[in-house]
């Protein structure tokens, strides 16, 4: 009965709001903001590449298959290339063995660690989480991601760090145990693009809100067609409506 | 049904030899065609078919849905989020559906039952069909609920686990009935098989209920703004001048649905439900969906122990369940006989200081019961329960109502003409 008198006391007890509930996020615009907004392809590639260069060494992406890539404009060549630098575990074979073989665009992006215990022991008993659905399951969204990844900073005088933690200025509570992840130049863009930490944290947050919420832009496109249809439909009802009962009166 | 019974005028001999022999033609020409519906209804009298429509919506979405679903406690988060949000051909539109629609359905609920309230729709002789609501807005209730469980993410848990446990602070029997809703010692994977049977099962039940809820309708008609009963030549056909009128308010609603779905789709969702069922990591707040928030502000506002015998916990939840029950009672605890709170002086502001009530309810329901949110939801409480149990019958009888009208074309009744204000 430990979990119902826990859910008991939350019930009852006022709940405690965490430390940097407060702290200002810093407030960005976003392409795939709007109604019209759509996703900077090139951004999303430059993202994806920080992704998997930086990021994917820590956090899995359980959602993300190399097929999905198509999405951020990526042609089948490409995806296919992307998918043959990771080797999976397949099988069993005739013999009952299981067997690696180079991804192939239906594979899964592999995972950094097998499991749960491993991710912990490898980050200081700290669980990075999935990167799947990082950006809706956080408030501020956009804004918050942006935020951690630049908001490492020294600790103020009266704040003590413990080793295996870091102080970041937008984390709930400040202590994060995930170190400070980009460097100035640390990927190189295909692009050609400078490879400041502003700059790296602005493409993988759209990578990752991309990675959240993957069908935006037919969402926008169809709720456009929708929006007008309806629109026309309401203005033939109530012109039809209006002339109907005008006969009453 | 208010009239004669009358045969659909069929030219087509098929489907006369089909209603001859099973009248539902006839049955529907009768209350969807010649039905006669008061001429003066408002755009407040368009609520009601929204929510039919939004009903059939949910099961479509909810029958496609679940050929898609894996209703297991490892599999369920990966189905909806991995599975129908990214790979399943408009999965994102139909979960997006759903979602959404379980908002709308509950907002037009809303405000078609303080519809009801505002014109005495409840009042006799429509005393069974406004009952019939309420056994459709707890069911709704139920349903919404579990439903939220089945995506499985980690308020969906949660919310699970507050709200199941509640049935704990039944007096001697509360963990053996807990243990039983859970079908273990937590909340687990049977119990969400269970929310899933429940779910599918449910809106089937509504749908039923509504059917009932609809022939209680048509045995009187609709009530109407004026809350008078109205004679025939005050009624025309609900075909087409009500059907188009409809069809007017549905793509209307449409638009407000279309927005939230296509351009706000997680406006309702809260973030941790983004993270799978985690039994080891508790949300820093645990809020239920919006339309359950100012029941959620009555359960927490008991934090005293009544008459030394009912504990603070159990107070809060006969307190929630009560506010929604005492609707049942309403069409006697009103004791006013004029229907419409347009003749009703005093009872006109009493309705709208209840709107107000709930919606600091509402409010107070989405922060944490401390401080002066605590004492808020107290006296918002308070006035919830004097609103319905002190004020409804006192109001009733003491208040002098306006002069009513007898149709809707003659003047007041034995009135004298009413001095009208210099323009
Ligand atoms: C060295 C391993 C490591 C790398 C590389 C890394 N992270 Fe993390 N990350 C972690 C750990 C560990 C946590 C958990 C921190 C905690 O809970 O204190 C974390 C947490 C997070 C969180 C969640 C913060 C929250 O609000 O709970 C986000 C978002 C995140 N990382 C994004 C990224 C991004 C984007 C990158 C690549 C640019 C990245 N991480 C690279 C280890 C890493
Ligand atoms: C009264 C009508 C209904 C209401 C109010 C309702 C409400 C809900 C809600 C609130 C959710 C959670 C949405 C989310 O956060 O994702 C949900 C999920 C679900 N519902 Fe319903 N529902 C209704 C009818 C149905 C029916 C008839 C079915 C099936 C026949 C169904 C199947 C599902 C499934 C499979 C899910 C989980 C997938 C998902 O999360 O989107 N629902 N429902």
């Amino acid at each position: 009965m430990r979990k119902a008198l826990l859910a008991t006391a939350l019930l009852l007890v006022p709940l405690a709001a965490s430390a940097a509930e407060g702290e200002a996020l810093v407030d960005r615009s976003w392409p795939h903001e709007g109604f019209f907004g759509s996703y900077d392809k090139a951004a999303l590639q430059r993202g994806f590449q920080v992704f998997e260069q930086v990021c994917a060494s820590c956090h899995s992406a359980k959602y993300l298959a190399f097929r999905h890539l198509a999405g951020i404009g990526l042609d089948e060549a490409q995806i296919a290339a992307i998918a043959a630098r990771y080797t999976v575990v397949d099988g069993p074979d005739d013999k009952g063995e299981m067997f690696e073989r180079p991804a192939r665009p239906s594979d899964y992006f592999p995972r950094p660690f097998p499991n749960e215990q491993a991710a912990r022991a490898a980050n200081n008993g700290a669980l990075p989480p999935d990167l799947s659905l990082i950006v809706k399951a956080r408030e501020g969204h956009e804004d918050y991601i942006y935020s951690l990844l630049v908001g490492f900073e020294e600790p103020p005088a009266d704040v003590e760090v413990p080793s295996g933690q870091y102080y970041n200025r937008y984390f709930p509570g400040h202590l994060i145990s995930m170190p400070p992840p980009l460097s100035e130049g640390m990927v190189e863009y295909a692009d050609g693009t400078p490879a400041t930490v502003p700059q790296m944290a602005e493409d993988v947050t759209q990578f990752l809100a991309w990675l959240s919420e993957p069908h935006l832009e037919t969402r926008k496109a169809v709720g456009l067609k929708f929006m007008l249809f309806v629109l026309a439909l309401t203005g033939i009802f109530y012109a039809y409506k209006r002339r109907l009962w005008a006969k009453l009166h | 049904m208010s009239g004669e019974f009358v045969k659909a005028p069929f030219k087509n001999v098929v489907l006369r030899w089909i209603d001859d022999r099973l009248p539902v033609l006839s049955w529907a020409y009768n209350e969807l065609v010649i039905y006669p519906a008061p001429r003066n209804l408002n755009y407040w009298w368009n609520f009601g078919s929204l929510a039919g429509i939004m009903l059939v919506v949910q099961i479509v979405t909810g029958i496609v849905l679940v050929m898609h679903y894996t209703p297991h406690a490892s599999m369920a988060f990966d189905s909806v989020e991995g599975h129908i949000m990214r790979d399943v051909n408009w999965g994102w539109l139909l979960r997006y559906l759903h979602a959404n629609g379980a908002s709308m359905f509950f907002a037009l609920v809303y405000i078609h039952i303080f519809r009801g309230l505002y014109y005495g729709s409840y009042k006799a002789p429509r005393e069974l069909l406004w009952m019939l609501g309420v056994v459709i807005l707890v069911l709704m209730m139920a349903t919404a609920f579990m439903g939220y469980v089945l995506p499985w993410g980690n308020m969906s848990y949660w919310a699970a686990t507050v709200i199941t446990n509640l049935f704990s602070a039944i007096p001697i029997f509360g963990d053996t009935i807990v243990t039983w809703l859970w079908g273990g010692f937590t909340v687990d994977n049977p119990t969400l098989q269970r929310f899933f049977s429940l779910h599918y099962l449910l809106p089937f039940v509504i749908f039923a209920v509504v059917f009932l809820h609809l022939l209680a309708l048509h045995q009187f008609g609709s009530n109407n703004p004026l809350g008078i009963d109205l004679t025939a030549k005050d009624k025309i056909p609900f075909h087409p001048y009500y059907t188009v009128k409809d069809m007017f308010g549905l793509s209307v609603f449409l638009l407000v649905y279309g927005f939230f779905v296509f351009y706000a789709p997680n406006a309702f969702i809260e973030p941790v439900n983004f993270e799978p069922a985690n039994p080891f990591r508790t949300p820093a707040h645990i809020v239920p969906e919006w339309y359950f928030l100012p029941f959620y502000a009555i359960l927490r506002a008991i934090t005293f122990d009544f008459l030394w015998i009912v504990p603070a916990k159990l107070g809060g939840v006969i307190a929630m369940f009560a506010s929604i029950f005492v609707l049942f009672f309403l069409p006697w605890l009103d004791t006013s006989r004029v229907r419409s709170a347009r003749f009703r002086p005093v009872y006109k502001w009493l309705f709208w200081v209840l709107v107000v009530d709930v919606l600091v309810l509402g409010y107070c329901g989405a922060n944490p019961p401390e401080g002066w949110y605590l004492v808020a939801a107290q006296i918002a409480t308070l006035y919830y329960f004097v609103h319905f149990l002190v004020l409804m019958p006192l109001v009733g009888k003491l208040e002098r109502p306006l002069p009513l009208p007898t149709s809707l074309r003659e003047p007041v009744l034995g009135a004298a003409p009413r001095p009208q204000p210099a323009e």
